[in-house]
């Protein structure tokens, strides 16, 4: 009973876990937009120095504008940032500054909580005008409405236009809620004051659809390369990176890691029904003059059989109620204790449920079998 | 349902045919240990007797009783129950004529401990597959017979030993046996208690005309039996009417 009522719990729990981890993955993935190349400079090899990518500037504006008018685009979203300090009355902060243009929240699914993000023409004119993330809103300005109010960047002042929706932790572990965006034009001119004017840092490319990301990748090259005037042969200049293959690198890891919390409490559960099987190989010899009685009243090989097997199930069925509670509490426990995400669902309960019976019908057949199949004389005659 | 009922009443209730049992014993060094109990006990039974089977222990008279109640199974020899030959039966049929041709009373109850008086007055008619409201109405009928009336809802070992063998009479009724065996009956209760038993027998026998085999190693107790047999070390060495 208590093999079977920690077996079904470690289940429940395992798989809460599991599915818990897979949904933050799943929410990381989500958050970053869907159908999404990152398209970096760099990697590239001066004499016989090879680079990291980013090390060069490489991109423009001008190749972002000739991406966005590939057919199998849907957007681009030209990136410039940079660390700076952010002030507000007495507070300050220091935070990335990202500067985008209108197409990276639409690119990356990201809307306002409260105010607008800025407009094309803050972006044609190099306004300053900031979008602030959640968490850089709340540093500065506690529980005060920011939007209409000036901050100031590198001293500069900025008139916030709203507050982004939290985002939460992306793949790599950044809190992408502490972040404010400005117009790309308004970066490139006034806070980070580039080597070579019209560079960008990277740029994010959407797809039109999950189907057309492989012809979408070798288009971005093809433009590229002629862009960038390579030669055949010459290393690319820059990187494209396909981030539905990282996401579904990263789906796979979560995945393997569900399956296998479930393996080990499968394990559990399978001690579990050979303690039950133990308990009742205890019952039959115990009640074997039960038996006998039974039989010699008129009770059947089946009767007895049945009688055993029910009893069985009756303890797997009582075991697993008691276990699946205990494994939604303790998940609670969990997600309480150590801040995680745990998932429990209808028909993860089913699963253990069913695998208890399941388990409780297959041990409890042997006993079962060795009490009908024992003979009347001697079943009354043990003592 | 058996047609026992249907049989000849010229064709004895138990007719038994040189019958032999043997007991294998596995033993660690000798290998098996054959050892013989019953040697060629033919007898025969009719509708109504009251047969008291008496011997010393070790003569074979429990052996007699498991092979006529189909609760074991003779090494040769033939076993006609109500015309019937029970070697030829399954099982499955062995089961089935335990529960509607015969009734056991044993020396210890052997009522089922966790149930009441009622449940297990009840169960055999469960196991004949009759439906639970019913079952348990018959069974209160019988306890009432009986005078347990408003004892069903007890469990056994709150009850005496008399009320105990009672409970269990009860159930060996309770699907109207041809044939009730009783193996040393009163083996656990005191001499009043005893007569009352016996009592209960006798009237059973006279009033129902059911048919009664009795072990019993006292005397006093087989007299109750309108016929007795004596076994010796596994042979039948007298058989005669008694005078009542």
């Amino acid at each position: 009973m208590l093999g079977m009522i920690i077996g079904v719990a470690a289940v429940v729990l395992m798989l809460s876990i599991g599915q818990g981890a897979q949904a933050t993955v799943n929410q990381a993935i989500a958050s970053m937009g869907s159908n999404l190349f990152i398209v970096l400079p760099g990697a590239t090899s001066s004499g016989a120095m090879r680079q990291t990518s980013g090390s060069v500037q490489t991109l423009t504006l001008g190749d972002a504008q000739a991406v966005a008018g590939l057919p199998s685009i849907k957007a681009v979203a030209p990136i410039i940032t940079g660390t700076a300090q952010l002030n507000f009355g007495a507070n300050n902060w220091s935070t990335v500054v990202t500067g985008v243009t209108t197409d990276y929240f639409r690119v990356r699914n990201w809307s306002t909580e409260d105010g607008e993000v800025f407009t094309d023409t803050d972006f044609r004119s190099a306004a300053r005008v900031v979008v602030l993330g959640q968490v850089t809103a709340k540093n500065l300005f506690g529980d005060e409405d920011p939007t209409g109010k000036t901050i100031r960047i590198k001293k500069s002042p900025f008139i916030v236009t709203g507050v982004l929706a939290a985002k939460g932790q992306s793949l790599d572990g950044r809190d992408q809620d502490d972040s404010v965006f400005i117009p790309l034009t308004t970066g490139q001119r006034q806070i980070f004051g580039s080597q070579f004017p019209g560079t960008i840092r990277f740029m994010m490319v959407q797809g039109k659809s999950p189907e057309v990301m492989e012809e979408a990748e070798s288009e971005i090259n093809q433009l590229l390369r002629q862009r960038h005037r390579l030669a055949e042969g010459v290393d690319s200049d820059f990187t494209v990176r396909n981030m539905a293959a990282l996401a579904a690198v990263a789906t796979g890891a979560a995945k393997v890691m569900s399956l296998m919390l479930g393996a080990i409490a499968s394990v559990s559960l399978l001690v579990g029904g050979i303690g039950i099987m133990n308990i009742m190989l205890v019952s039959v010899t115990e009640r074997t003059r039960e038996i006998g009685i039974r039989m010699a009243i008129g009770a059947n090989r089946r009767a007895i059989l049945t009688q055993f097997l029910l009893e069985a199930l009756v303890i797997c069925i009582l075991g697993g109620l008691a276990g699946v509670a205990l494994g939604i509490g303790g998940a609670w426990a969990v997600s309480r204790a150590a801040d995680m995400v745990v998932v429990i669902t209808l028909g993860m309960v089913g699963l253990a449920f069913f695998f208890a019976s399941a388990v409780g019908i297959f041990f409890g057949f042997y006993p079962a079998k060795k009490a009908a199949s024992l003979r009347p004389v001697e079943a009354l005659r043990y003592e | 349902m058996m047609s026992v009922q249907s049989e000849l009443s010229a064709e004895p209730l138990i007719r038994v045919d040189r019958l032999c049992k043997t007991y294998s014993l596995e033993s660690g060094v000798n290998g098996t240990v054959n050892s013989q109990v019953l040697y060629d006990v033919s007898l025969s039974i009719n509708r109504g007797e009251f047969v008291a089977i008496m011997g010393h222990s070790g003569s074979g008279k429990s052996t007699l009783m498991n092979l006529l109640g189909c609760l074991d199974t003779p090494t040769s020899g033939h076993y006609w129950l109500a015309g019937r030959d029970v070697a030829s039966l399954s099982e499955e049929e062995l089961a089935s004529v335990r529960n509607h041709n015969l009734g056991f009373v044993f020396q210890g109850f052997n009522l089922l401990k966790r149930m009441t008086a009622l449940d297990n007055v009840a169960t055999p008619l469960l196991y004949a597959g009759v439906s639970r409201t019913e079952s348990r109405q018959r069974a209160q009928e019988l306890l009432q017979q009986t005078g347990l009336g408003k004892f069903s809802e007890y469990q056994p070992n709150q009850l005496s030993g008399g009320q105990q063998q009672r409970v269990a009479i009860s159930r060996a009724l309770v699907n109207n046996p041809q044939l009730i065996l009783a193996d040393e009956p009163t083996g656990n209760l005191d001499t009043q208690t005893s007569g009352e038993i016996m009592g209960v027998f006798e009237r059973l026998n006279r009033e129902k005309g059911i048919t009664i085999v009795l072990v019993t190693h006292e005397d006093d107790i087989a007299a109750y039996a309108s016929r007795l047999v004596r076994l010796k070390d596994g042979r039948v060495i007298h058989d005669s009417k008694v005078d009542s």
